[in-house]
């Protein structure tokens, strides 16, 4: 490298440096608190130099990187290799990971606490795949898919609490329930431009959660609905000692009572409903309505010269996504066995949707990887509650910036004439 | 008659700070046909270096007038160093990638910058003692008098004079007829010899800077912040801008009165709790029936 490469990149080093101090000057140094009346301003240079040495530092590191012409970044080396891994795998993975999710309550070191962990896991495996349908496949980039989640969950817990109806037949209530509720929403917005429907469904994310708020005599506000019925194994409950003329589910198969038989249960549960949710969309991509989905994503217009009736076909979409996320959400209420507003907030929209996009919009595996990678890692940094949301976001920028199309980049189409191998 | 009276004052008021945010919404979605998730909580943290700038001149005990310039001015530099930053790290990149991705990346932003200053300045909710108060009385003879505040005449005047600088650069300056050409075709543009990137960062930082000044109106409006406003404030400006017509600048202030008066009077003739649903309602509605929105240029799609 030539000296005057060296002396550019000092300066433009430097220049990050100013930027950087101002940027974490006033909010990183300059920390309100309250004290007694009003606020106090309590200093905190050494946070700002720091941040400020390493912007310089690693600008620096850059530019050194860059003036050697490796255009390729480790990020996006290691991803391509990876996407390049999996895909010709796929197949094989989706089958060790199914094995492996079966046998996964019996393996020896699997305890309570990560019982939980994969059924939050799953349980967001579900959403992506239900949204994947939407965002993934039809291409509408939904930011309100909570909305569903929360009339699913809410839908369950009313008709359980109110009418004592088994979960077996709540669960589809709750599913119709949401999609019903997708296509009321979905109707009038549909034929809105990208961008303005995502802004439009975040709108209506927000108003159902601001209903659910404020309509106290139904969804009893922001304090929620408790005493939720737990799901029976077919008529078999998990109760310790059941009530008169029952069998719980222990006496019936002679076992010890053990907490565990309900979280099994879910578990076993959950991954079935997901399971559902990826074999049915793996199958209805080769429908005719599958294919009108991913031929709107591509060229909205090709496809209305075509003859494809977009506004009907997007409805579909969003209609069936909104019923996964139904189900996953009553399976949601029936877990808890509490519901409330606060769970339905328009991060956990923005989570699934990060899901989806992270994993490589249409990828059914890149979902998978997705929910485990966000949900493990913060999971494992619980304890950095506050650092985890920037991390979080900040990954989504970075994989914006150099995967555009996700992890698993899965845009192929699923259809080709004949002759064309490529 | 005074109530309504009231209501269009605070209407009028609530609607210059939606205004001044919705201009940078408006201009971005102008120039590079995306929609800059992330100005909202710009706005915040213009909010924030407000706060933390009063309550360091407020130590000092300099003149009032002499405080509010000073924080205006700090206000808009520090915050226009974020706009741009955000610019240059999460949408440069993407220029030329697929639709949605430069959405995806501004939402990253967004949650980025709210648990930034959340971390940075802690979760809990920030009081400020009033600067300005007192104000001029009307109606003092009938029931309920009408009264408008000195801040409110200060935040309506300096909306005013902001509009008016505004106006003045973008239609009479070098600067805006690039930022305008920019908008029409940026590849003639650059062909003519602007740099169209530089004139990209111009309308950040200028958005930015009329965001902080919206920020610094919250604080003396308001008294109140945290690292949450920046959401509601960010989709009520951006339905303005929507409903002004998005790309129009003239539509992005009138748009940003309507939601105000919209907002006050459902406030206050509707109902307190459901005050944002009528936001997101006027969103929806005139997104359906008028996709152009009042000043705006019809979208036509090619293939």
């Amino acid at each position: 490298m030539e000296k005057k490469d060296i002396i550019q990149s000092f300066k433009d080093s430097l220049f990050t440096g100013l930027i950087a101090l101002a940027l974490f000057g006033p909010i990183v140094g300059l920390r309100t608190a309250s004290k007694g009346e009003g606020l106090f301003i309590t200093p905190q240079w050494g946070i700002v130099f720091l941040l400020v040495g390493l912007c310089i530092l690693g600008r620096f590191l850059i530019n050194l990187n860059s003036a050697r012409k490796t255009e390729i970044t480790f990020f996006s080396k290691f991803t391509s290799k990876f996407s390049a891994i999996t895909e010709d795998k796929a197949k094989h993975f989706a089958i060790t990971a199914i094995l492996f999710s079966a046998v996964f309550p019996f393996l020896p070191f699997t305890d309570r606490y990560f019982m939980d962990v994969a059924i939050m896991i799953l349980t967001y495996i579900m959403l992506g795949w239900g949204l994947n349908i939407v965002v993934g496949l039809a291409g509408l980039l939904d930011l309100g898919y909570v909305a569903f989640y929360a009339v699913g969950a809410y839908s369950y817990a009313l008709i359980a609490t109110t009418f004592g109806w088994s979960f077996w037949i709540c669960l589809p209530l709750a599913g119709v329930f949401a999609a019903f509720f997708g296509i009321l929403l979905g109707f009038p917005v549909l034929r809105l431009r990208g961008d303005y429907l995502a802004i439009v469904t975040l709108g209506f994310g927000e108003i159902i959660r601001i209903i659910l708020i404020n309509w106290y005599e139904v969804t009893n506000g922001p304090d929620g609905i408790t005493g939720i019925p737990r799901p029976s194994f077919f008529g078999l409950p998990f109760k310790r000692s059941p009530d008169e003329g029952e069998t719980s589910f222990h006496l019936f198969f002679n076992l010890e009572y053990s907490t565990m038989h309900r979280i099994i249960f879910l578990y076993y549960l959950i991954l079935v409903l997901a399971l559902i949710t990826n074999y049915f969309t793996l199958k209805i991509r080769k429908l005719p309505v599958g294919r009108a989905w991913e031929a709107l994503r591509e060229d909205e217009i090709a496809c209305k010269s075509l003859g494809v009736n977009p506004t009907n076909t997007k409805l579909t979409a969003f209609a069936i996504g909104a019923m996964f996320g139904g189900f996953a959400g009553s399976f949601f209420a029936t877990r808890q066995a509490f519901i409330s507003p606060e769970s339905f907030t328009f991060i956990e929209s923005a989570i699934i949707v990060a899901i989806v996009v992270l994993g490589g919009m249409g990828s059914q595996t890149g979902v998978v990887l997705a929910s485990i990678f966000l949900i493990g890692i913060t999971e494992m940094f619980r304890d950095l509650e506050q650092y985890r949301m920037i991390a979080f976001g900040g990954a989504m920028v970075l994989i914006m910036v150099f995967k555009p199309k996700g992890i698993l980049a899965n845009r192929k189409p699923t259809i080709l004439m004949h002759g064309d191998k490529k | 008659m005074e109530y309504f009276i009231q209501q269009l004052v605070n209407g009028i008021t609530l609607g210059s700070i939606y205004g001044l945010i919705a201009i940078g919404y408006t201009m971005v979605y102008g120039i590079i046909g995306m929609i800059n998730f992330a100005h909202g909580d710009i706005f915040m943290i213009g909010a924030f270096v407000a706060l933390i700038s009063f309550i360091i001149f407020g130590l000092t005990g300099v003149a009032l007038p002499i405080i509010l310039l000073l924080v205006l001015l700090i206000a808009m530099f520090f915050t226009a160093c974020y706009g741009w930053t955000v610019e240059k790290l999460a949408y440069k990149p993407l220029r030329g990638s697929f639709r949605l991705a430069p959405l995806i990346s501004a939402l990253g932003m967004s949650i980025v910058l709210q648990n930034y200053v959340q971390v940075a300045q802690g979760a809990r909710v920030k009081p400020m003692q009033p600067l300005i108060s007192g104000g001029l009385e009307f109606f003092k003879n009938s029931e309920f008098i009408v009264t408008v505040s000195y801040l409110q005449i200060f935040i309506v005047i300096l909306t005013i004079i902001l509009m008016g600088i505004f106006t003045y650069l973008i239609t009479k300056t070098d600067l805006g007829r690039a930022q305008r050409a920019c908008e029409q075709d940026r590849t003639m543009t650059a062909l003519l010899g602007i740099n169209v990137d530089r004139t990209i960062s111009i309308t950040f930082i200028i958005g930015s800077s009329l965001a902080s000044v919206a920020g610094m109106m919250f604080v003396l409006y308001y008294g109140v912040i945290d690292f949450y406003i920046g959401f509601l404030a960010g989709i009520k400006a951006f339905t303005a801008a929507v409903l002004g017509g998005i790309g129009s600048l003239p539509g992005a202030m009138l748009g940003g009165l309507l939601i105000g008066l919209i907002e006050t009077f459902w406030a206050g003739y509707v109902s307190l709790e459901y005050k944002d649903v009528a936001a997101f309602s006027v969103l929806i509605v005139v997104l359906i029936f008028f996709p152009t929105g009042f000043l705006g240029k019809p979208d036509i799609e090619k293939v």
